[in-house]
């Protein structure tokens, strides 16, 4: 049962910390709750489907699908974060000096909802799936059924109380350093998520550039061990990355923080251009 | 700072473009059988391209992963997969099938 529990919650945990970061990004929206959660239940479906075709995707594009895939996924996710923090750079403001307008802030913020309800939806898709294939596994094994599934299932809710754990974690932060750190923890994940996809491409000799392994610190700090999980989704901590990950990340990092510079807008323009007039 | 990074980015891209040369591979199978792996030792070459095909004959589905392979890589029940394992230095590289852990061990062998 231990077993199973660890394999689930290893899958879940990233999807987890993805909620809790959103839920607590969008807090006090008005409607983002549903974004969310109809996110969550949308990858949850999509994770079922996709473990149903699982033998399919993995033979489809010469077996390459399942490489396909996921680097897809990720690269999705990495462009629905980095809209989602460029959009806030541009409305922030806005949103932070008219509370008065709040109702009309939170209308024209739908569109970044729905940028952050497809991270979750597909966080949940990808690491769903091979939750519900272990799960299947287990069923369609037929032995000590019970108690793999009660671990299984566990894994799941220990996966939910992450969620919950980082959204009460960063409420607790002050309403307006929140901003600043979810700003930044979404540009990491973001980063790291693209250091992902890269290792897609290369797993599938797609890219076959800079693969050589840049450091292995899978002896002090193994990333399928549990804290080492936390760092791979939080920072994207890798313990063997590859040189391309590497380079895939750092440019990544830099060009949604130079996106985001160039998106705020710079404070007393407007003044200067009324002079100018 | 960031305009270094960028410069140093591409000339690592460039470098790595230019190293990226084709090699005659190495095709190597292995097969799961409750859960484990049929040939637990696979030799091959080193400074090679490497493809294993991964065939499962149980009827659940297994996750062929090696950390130092670089490779996570799902193969449901009664199906294969193929994997593609970048030429490698000498050495022993572990893999295992992560929904079974304890018994699903396996090590590749270049030499």
């Amino acid at each position: 049962m231990l077993g199973a529990l660890i394999i689930v919650f290893r899958e879940v945990i990233e999807a987890g910390l993805v909620i809790g970061i959103v839920l607590a990004v969008t807090r006090g929206a008005r409607g983002s709750r549903a974004y969310v959660f109809g996110g969550v239940a949308a990858g949850a479906l999509g994770a079922g489907v996709v473990a149903l075709f699982a033998d399919a995707l993995s033979q489809a594009v010469a077996g390459r699908g399942q490489e396909l895939f996921n680097a897809g996924v990720l690269a999705v996710a990495v462009v629905m974060l980095a809209s989602h923090n460029i959009w806030m750079a541009r409305h922030g403001r806005e949103l932070a000096s008219e509370l008065a307008a709040a109702g009309r802030a939170a209308v024209s913020g739908d569109k970044s909802f729905l940028a952050l309800a497809l991270v979750v939806a597909l966080a949940v898709l990808r690491e769903g799936s091979e939750v519900a294939l272990f799960l299947y596994g287990i069923l369609a094994s037929g032995e000590t059924v019970a108690d793999l599934l009660a671990g299984g299932l566990a894994g799941l809710v220990l996966g939910a109380g992450v969620s919950a754990l980082t959204y009460f974690g960063l409420v607790t932060i002050p309403a307006r350093h929140l901003f600043a750190v979810t700003t930044a923890m979404i540009t990491l994940l973001a980063a790291g998520l693209a250091a992902q996809c890269a290792g897609f491409l290369q797993q599938a000799w797609i890219v076959t550039a800079l693969s050589q392994t840049v450091w292995d610190t899978s002896g002090v700090l193994p990333d399928s061990s549990l804290f080492g999980r936390v760092l791979h989704t939080l920072i994207g901590y890798v313990d063997q990355p590859t040189a391309l990950q590497v380079v895939v990340y750092v440019a990544t990092l830099a060009a949604i923080v130079i996106a985001t510079r160039l998106a705020a807008p710079r404070p007393g323009a407007a003044n200067v251009h009324a002079a100018a007039e | 700072m960031t305009s270094s990074r960028i410069l140093l980015v591409a000339a690592a891209l460039a470098a790595g473009v230019g190293a990226a040369v084709a090699a005659d591979e190495t095709s190597l199978e292995i097969s799961i059988k409750d859960h484990r792996f049929s040939t637990a030792e696979l030799h091959a070459p080193a400074d090679k391209p490497i493809t294993i095909v991964v065939k499962n004959l149980d009827s659940t589905p297994e996750e062929f992963e090696s950390k130092a392979l670089k490779i996570e890589k799902v193969v449901a029940g009664k199906a294969e997969i193929t994997v593609r394992v970048r030429p490698l230095k000498p050495g022993r590289y572990h893999f295992v099938g992560e929904y079974h852990e304890d018994t699903a061990k396996g090590e590749l062998v270049v030499e």
